[in-house]
């Protein structure tokens, strides 16, 4: 059945995904799920408004019920709601007529005299006037409501929602023509669940802790849900699996840096005290380990649910992997740390490049990932290449389900990749990851140097701009900020 | 640490054949209390390593594991097996101590309940 689906305007790129990897958690596509159907045909059906722009908060998508539709909502994080449209029109004749013809057996369970309701007036692009709100409601007494009016707490929440032609004005992406709908609210995002678990509230932080919104996100691509085991490789103050445990998953973390994950600030300010604030469950394990050289044991495999990590970019944060650096550069030959020292010795690391450490990430999850499990992360991208082609990284065990962008600043962005494993791990894979890895040993240096372009490239000084031209942009309309919000 | 982490990790030495499973030193255990959930118990069933895991379960002072691994079809009906199991690999936590390499006999530490898994630059 069609909805009304309307979004929170930011991060334009999430939303769908979002949606998408909600409508299969909640078993969307189940009648999908025979092997020779492709991966690709588990998408959602989606519909633009009359005279909308791709970019607009309003949707028309296609689930198969009402609680599939209720539970997406309801999870999601940019999903403002899902409505059972009852109508819609350019005006408010064409908007009655059309409410009018809605069927009977679809309307009248909804205005019996049992339940309590109250009719939302929301405009996009525009404001409103508390009058001209009233009046819009007025206008409804051809809908033969027999419930009492709870403005605090309704069974049932109708919308009405005005879409204006002026947007061109403001920044917000254009359309054509006015657009107006009314429906009934099946369900929305839950808007306590960001202020609660905000970073600046938060009790333990570092400079790379992924921001609140975006955790839920990433634990909504990877589809965390109670009963399933979430790893990521590269915890740090855990803010991505606090986002997991959330959702009712099992956690599991490692990282390198022993300080982050054992210490924190002091015993109330470390990864245990992030959990103990919300009053989550503690990640089933912490353990100090090199993503390069892995601890687990031979034969271990698809142990994980979802691996949802944001590996070190080398930008604000470089990774560090096991081996000094001047042993790698062949400055020092190998040494021995004499027995007395060994205890407290703390091994040298070297800088971890992005194209090995993501190497690292693919051949771990591709191991550890159940069949069917998510992979979730963080990709960089420079914006400056102008290559029209995205080049993300692949696997042979793993197929490509989203990448949503965020524009960092005018020189890159970072991509969220989903992956799903849907091909088993080989022992050929598996000899080739390692002749990939002693590779990358030799080559060490040239993997820092691809590396440091993308620091530099963001940390160069800006080119100077010509004076005329930046008087002239300040003088025009502010201009559509398409993916900026 | 968790038994079900000391059942995933290994001595990765190079030159060792066989790091798993890692022998348990014991200088602290602290019982913490985890919800249950029968249905993750059921999916991580098939990845224990069960021999490691209960003689593991001893050396942490719990004596309520079989030796051999149950059927399956246990893990379905038995409630009580089913706490007996969720009480060894997430009640029982290894707060202070080491896991040694079982033929080098090299200590990995464990503190704070964080065991630290780095090799050394003559391990790599």
């Amino acid at each position: 059945m069609w909805y009304l689906c309307v979004f929170y305007h930011r991060l334009l790129d999430y939303r769908k995904p979002e949606v998408e990897s909600l409508a299969d958690l909640f078993g969307a596509f189940d009648d999908k799920r025979s092997p020779g159907l492709p991966s690709h045909s588990r998408a959602l059906q989606w519909r633009l408004p009359q005279h909308h722009h791709p970019d607009s908060p309003f949707h028309f998508v296609d689930l198969p019920s009402e609680d599939i539709a209720k539970n997406v909502a309801n999870r999601s994080i940019l999903v403002k709601g899902i409505y059972e449209l009852w109508g819609e029109g350019s005006n408010y004749e064409e908007l009655e007529e059309a409410i009018k013809s809605y069927p009977d057996d679809r309307k009248l369970p909804y205005l019996g005299s049992e339940s309590t309701f109250k009719i939302t007036v929301d405009t996009f692009g525009k404001v409103m006037s508390h009058q001209e709100h009233n009046e819009r409601i007025r206008g409804f007494s051809y809908i033969p409501f027999k419930g009492r009016v709870n403005l605090k707490n309704p069974d049932i929440n109708f919308w009405l929602m005005e879409t204006d032609d002026s947007a061109t004005n403001n920044g917000l992406p254009p359309v054509a023509q006015r657009r107006i709908f009314f429906g009934r609210e099946v369900g929305g995002a839950d808007r306590k669940l960001i202020p609660t678990y905000q970073l600046k509230s938060r009790n333990y932080l570092g400079p790379t802790a992924m921001d609140a919104e975006m955790a839920f996100l990433m634990a909504n691509q990877a589809q965390a849900a109670p009963g399933k085991l979430v790893y990521d490789p590269f915890v740090g103050t855990g803010s991505i699996l606090v986002s997991a445990a959330r959702f009712g998953a099992m956690t599991m973390g490692a990282d390198i840096d022993i300080r982050v994950v054992r210490d924190g600030r002091g015993p109330d300010c470390n990864v245990w005290s992030n959990f103990k604030q919300y009053g989550l469950p503690m990640p089933i394990g912490l353990l100090r380990a090199d993503n390069n050289l892995p601890p687990w044991r031979p034969g271990l495999k698809e142990v994980f649910d979802a691996i949802i990590c944001d590996p070190p970019y080398g930008v604000r944060a470089g990774g560090r992997k096991s081996g000094g650096r001047k042993l790698l550069k062949g400055v020092v030959g190998p040494y021995t740390v004499p027995d007395d020292k060994r205890a407290d010795h703390i091994p040298s690391t070297a800088p971890y490049s992005l194209a090995e450490c993501v190497h690292d990430l693919l051949d771990l999850a591709a191991r550890m990932l159940v069949m069917g499990g998510r992979l979730v992360f963080f990709y960089p991208v420079s914006r400056e290449d102008d290559s029209s082609e995205d080049h993300f990284p692949e696997h042979p065990c793993f197929e490509f389900v989203a990448s949503s962008e965020q524009i960092l600043s005018s020189r890159y962005s970072r991509v969220l990749l989903t992956m799903v494993k849907t091909s088993p791990y080989t022992e050929e894979l598996a000899l080739a990851a390692r002749i990939k890895h002693l590779e990358f040993k030799e080559n060490h240096a040239k993997w820092l140097e691809e590396g440091n372009n993308l620091h530099s490239s963001v940390f160069s000084p800006a080119e100077v701009v010509e004076s005329g031209d930046s008087k002239e942009s300040k003088d025009s309309k502010p201009k559509y900020r398409g993916k900026y919000v | 640490m968790r038994l079900l982490t000391h059942n995933m990790l290994s001595s990765n030495i190079k030159g060792v054949t066989n790091g798993f499973p890692l022998r348990i030193q014991v200088e602290k255990v602290v019982e913490k209390q985890v919800e249950i959930n029968h249905d993750f118990l059921r999916n991580i069933f098939p990845k224990i390593d069960w021999k490691a895991f209960s003689d593991a379960s001893r050396i942490m002072g719990y004596n309520e594991l079989p030796e051999e691994p149950p059927e399956p079809s246990v893990l379905e009906s038995d409630v009580e097996f089913l706490g007996k199991f969720h009480h060894a690999l997430l009640e029982l936590h290894l707060e202070e101590g080491a896991l040694l390499c079982p033929e080098t006999g090299r200590k990995f530490p464990v503190s704070k309940g964080i065991p630290n898994m780095l090799l050394l630059e003559d391990e790599v």
